[in-house]
């Protein structure tokens, strides 16, 4: 009974928030009830026992994914009243094709043509069952080189988001490390010789001095 | 005890608002960028649900790679929405229009 009431008061309020989602005029809120929308789905998969899923969604997205969302809206300082022009005019026909969408998936979801009950409910996992445990057990057996590629997708992003956002500005002041190391002594320090000043030289050899 | 058809209308509603913010935030690339976000959690809720439905656990796998996906996706989009800012000074898609003949 808890189980159900928890879900419905989780799935409302992630409807709730992903309608205020799509509408405030501020970015900075849209991003933030998106957060909301990530941890209310965290729980909710947390109720259907995907405790691995959950905590991931949590982790990558809320914790990585909507930052960056949220430092590149803050860094970019853009003018919401230009961008927010003719909401009303694209908002029926945007409420008109969600409407078809919940229709055809509803529909598909009533028909009982899928060979499964939908109106079941999951049978209980027993209580030593690691979900974590079998993921993993199948990601490194069967899953293993598409997690290898997955990998090397993420490192390709990382090096694309690099070199598209890094630029080199004029006049800017900046060190070179390989000139730095490169330097040599002999290079930087002159040994010169002079006689000594005032009193006449009396030795041959004269003092040496360093000049930088 | 929760039932499938329950979070398959919960995952579809989902879906239908995210579809909905595509177009009342169409000129907006950074809205459209959460909105592809939305999407793909909406995606992810339906094969969390059936994975955990039919017993069969490769369904989380699944998503798994879809949020691997989903994040170097978002980390790219982001990168070009930053450098398109520097060159045009807005993020409004209507502005795009270079490759326009």
């Amino acid at each position: 009974m808890l189980v159900e009431v928890l879900f419905w008061v989780f799935a409302s309020i992630l409807t709730i928030s992903a309608l205020a989602m799509i509408t405030v005029r501020n970015p900075v809120h849209a991003a933030l009830l998106l957060v909301l929308c990530f941890f209310t789905s965290a729980a909710i998969w947390l109720l259907i026992e995907a405790e691995f899923l959950a905590v991931v969604l949590i982790l990558v997205y809320v914790g990585a994914v909507m930052v960056l969302f949220l430092f590149v809206v803050m860094m970019l300082d853009i003018n919401v009243e230009e961008v927010r022009k003719g909401l009303t005019r694209y908002a029926l026909l945007g409420g008109l094709v969600a409407g078809v969408v919940v229709f055809e998936i509803v529909s598909v979801v009533w028909t009982r043509s899928l060979g499964i009950d939908v109106t079941a409910g999951a049978e209980p996992l027993p209580a030593n069952y690691s979900n974590t445990a079998e993921l993993g057990k199948l990601l490194y057996t069967q899953y293993v080189y598409a997690f290898e590629l997955a990998a090397v997708l993420l490192l390709i992003a990382i090096v694309a988001a690099i070199s598209l956002t890094m630029r080199k500005r004029a006049g800017l002041k900046q060190q070179n490390v390989a000139k730095q190391v490169a330097v040599r002594a002999e290079d930087r320090v002159r040994i010169i010789k002079m006689p000594a000043e005032g009193a006449a030289p009396k030795a041959d050899a004269a003092p040496t001095e360093k000049g930088a | 005890m929760i039932k499938l058809n329950w979070l398959l209308v919960v995952s579809s509603v989902l879906f239908a608002i995210s579809v909905a913010g595509m177009f009342i935030n169409r000129k907006n690339l950074i809205l459209l960028l959460m909105c592809v976000e939305l999407l793909l959690l909406a995606v992810n809720f339906n094969f969390v649900a059936f994975s955990r439905y039919l017993g069969d656990i490769n369904g989380q796998i699944f998503v798994f790679f879809v949020l691997t996906v989903a994040a170097a996706e978002s980390a790219i989009g982001l990168a070009i929405l930053v450098v398109l800012f520097r060159e045009r000074r807005s993020i409004n898609v209507e502005d795009l229009s270079t490759l326009k003949g």
